[in-house]
């Protein structure tokens, strides 16, 4: 059965949904924003993804209405958003603080919007109730936002953010307050609303956990420019800078002068070791100075020197971080640069084959890593 | 527990002393028989019958209740526009200059309020009366009541207004619908306070009044400078209860909310 698989990023006809043109935004002296241009598709679950200070929230701002460009232009559905008031957008945000109305019932806080709209009374009701029964709150309706639980308040504010059925929702860090268990079953609550309810929705945030989990493509900001705008196992495969690599998951960065040979790319990069062997898409000139990354679980650790692979290398135990289900080795080389190998603990840990000190060997194949540019 | 001294004994007694005696003696003498205020000729509330058959006085309490409603409702309105304007405009040029116009007059000798104030009326020739100490009082006590509520806005989270608009409100909506609301309480002790500043000020009030408007304060300072006479005892006996009952209850009030709300957050966070 052939998945149809959701990527209109790859299609040149479709439109865009909502189109940042060379959008600059500056507070004072400070650019948050800097020359900014992306295109976010319909029904796409997008993901800013970045540290505190990168101006991801700047961006959502900017979509809401809270903050106009200083430069640049911002499109929805084709149209200039910059002169329509937040309150005319089809646009509605999740606040990071919920920013539920203290003074309204769970119920009200739900309405409110639709109320704005003028909608008849049967069919705010109607809504009202539909709301709470995808966010399953139906018994919650009556009590107000201080009488509910975190996790409730969380999903009172997504109600209300869906009730108008908007064409974008925004969510500002939806899930910072809760902790790691109900994000991680809120996560794919939110994932599922987001098929059902078909709308666009662009998250913040700076878990990259998160933002793999739920995302169809994730932006990772640095500094209001996007570094790379991928889908999440693009980015954590085929990262396009060392930020990258280095921001989403846990990286060893190798660094060396390149060389080709037939189509596989030959890394010298210190004396003594035998040359790594890896494959790029990219062209180096020959020489190039440049950083091979390779993830820690793609390095395989062995006593022996394994056969008939592309990279081993041999080194000793220094340091084993025992996280329950995997296991990562420190591992320092002849040279004294450290490698992390990660393996997964399909065994009990009394019977660990390798502890501190150990002689052991590294080995990954060639096409484990990837050159990056310095 | 601290262990029992008499130091502490002792500074408790004279503060407690020092703050209470004038009043305690006060309200004693109100209960008595004599008409001399000086001595004790038995217990008998005589004088808080002729209090309210004393028609001036009565009037007098009269004009002091108006002046004090209207002058702290329009205090509170002018007050929370000021607050709400400082605390969000951002930074705007001469902000600082502005915010310290709002609260100058708190540090300006009543006196001088009260002079300029009739200078001004004489300047546009307005006939002094009610309507005359309305607006002085409303002059001094806005910029209390802008006080306390802007140091509630200040800590209100202003992504509540933000979703407001985001949820489709006009900005004057988000006000009404979800700012008033939230920072009330805050509006109501500004209001409480105007009119307890309007209710006992007898400076500005004399500076500002004509011959047909004479205000409580106005009425016992005037009949005291002719010798103090057991009705004015009783009444401000009177005015004491009141704002007794009025602190201890408001206090009780809100204690008991707290504590409400307080125990509906836990029991929210054990049913998760």
């Amino acid at each position: 059965m052939a998945l149809d698989v959701f990527s209109p990023w790859d299609d040149p006809n479709a439109k865009p949904l909502i189109q940042f043109k060379n959008v600059t935004k500056r507070f004072g002296d400070f650019t948050a924003i800097d020359d900014l241009t992306v295109d976010i598709f319909e029904q796409e679950f997008f993901a800013l993804l970045g540290p505190s200070g990168c101006g991801k929230t700047t961006m959502m701002r900017m979509l809401a209405g809270f903050e106009t460009p200083s430069q640049g232009t911002i499109l929805l559905s084709g149209q200039d958003i910059a002169p329509v008031p937040p309150n005319q957008r089809a646009v509605n945000m999740m606040f990071q603080s919920y920013a539920l109305f203290p003074h309204l019932s769970v119920w009200d806080n739900i309405a409110f919007g639709l109320k704005r709209d003028r909608m008849p009374k049967d069919e705010v009701a109607a809504r009202v109730d539909e709301m709470l029964r995808l966010t399953r709150l139906e018994k919650f309706g009556r009590r107000k936002p201080h009488q509910i639980s975190g996790g409730q308040r969380q999903r009172v504010a997504l109600a209300r953010s869906l009730a108008k059925a908007p064409k974008l929702l925004l969510l500002d860090e939806p899930l910072g307050a809760l902790d790691k268990k109900l994000r991680q079953e809120t996560q794919f609550e939110l994932m599922d609303i987001q098929e059902s309810t078909g709308t666009t929705f662009v998250i913040v945030t700076h878990d990259q956990e998160e933002a793999m989990t739920v995302a169809s493509r994730v932006a990772v900001m640095d500094e209001g420019k996007i570094v790379q705008v991928a889908t999440p196992d693009a980015i954590y495969e085929a990262p396009n800078s060392t930020y990258v690599a280095d921001f989403i998951g846990d990286v060893n960065l190798i660094t060396g002068t390149v060389k080709a040979e037939g189509d596989k790319l030959h890394l010298t990069w210190a004396e003594g070791q035998s040359e790594i062997v890896g494959s790029s898409s990219k062209t180096f000139s020959k020489d190039q100075n440049v950083h091979f990354a390779i993830r820690p679980e793609k390095v395989a650790i062995s006593a022996q020197k394994p056969e008939e692979v592309a990279n081993a290398i041999s080194g000793k135990v220094l340091d084993i971080a025992y996280l329950g289900n995997i296991s990562t080795y420190h591992v320092q080389l002849a040279g004294g640069q450290i490698i992390k190998a990660q393996t997964a603990n399909n065994r009990r840990i009394s019977r660990r084959s390798f502890t501190w000190e150990d002689d052991v060997w590294l080995s990954w194949t060639d096409t484990a890593g990837v050159f990056l540019e310095r | 527990m601290r262990r029992f001294s008499w130091f502490n004994a002792t500074s408790l007694t004279l503060g407690f002393a020092f703050l209470y005696v004038p009043m305690i003696i006060l309200i004693v003498y109100s209960f008595n028989k004599s008409k001399l205020v000086t001595v004790w000729a038995g217990f008998s509330t005589h004088w808080y019958g002729e209090l309210l058959s004393n028609q001036s006085m009565l009037d007098a309490a009269w004009v002091t209740v108006k002046v004090a409603v209207v002058s702290s409702s329009i205090a509170t309105i002018l007050g929370t526009m000021a607050a709400y304007v400082i605390v969000r405009a951002g930074r705007f040029h001469g902000r600082t200059l502005f915010s310290g116009m709002i609260y100058a007059p708190l540090v300006m000798p009543e006196v001088i309020t009260g002079l300029s104030l009739l200078l001004l009326f004489i300047g546009l020739n307005v006939d002094r009366g009610v309507m005359t100490i309305v607006l002085a009082h409303t002059t001094f006590s806005m910029c209390y009541v802008s006080v306390v509520v802007s140091s509630r806005l200040v800590s209100f989270d202003q992504s509540l207004e933000e979703a407001a608009l985001d949820l489709g409100c006009s900005p004057f909506q988000a006000f009404r619908l979800v700012t008033l609301p939230i920072i009330a309480p805050a509006v109501i002790s500004g209001w409480l306070l105007a009119f307890t500043l309007s209710l006992d000020d007898l400076v500005i009030a004399s500076f500002t009044s004509g011959p047909a408007a004479t205000t409580l304060p106005m009425k016992i300072w005037s009949s005291v400078r002719l010798g103090v006479s057991p009705e004015i005892n009783a009444l401000s006996t009177i005015m004491i209860a009141l704002v007794t009952v009025g602190v201890i209850s408001a206090s009780l009030i809100n204690k008991h909310q707290a504590v409400r709300k307080k125990r509906e957050e836990q029991a929210a966070e054990r049913q998760l």
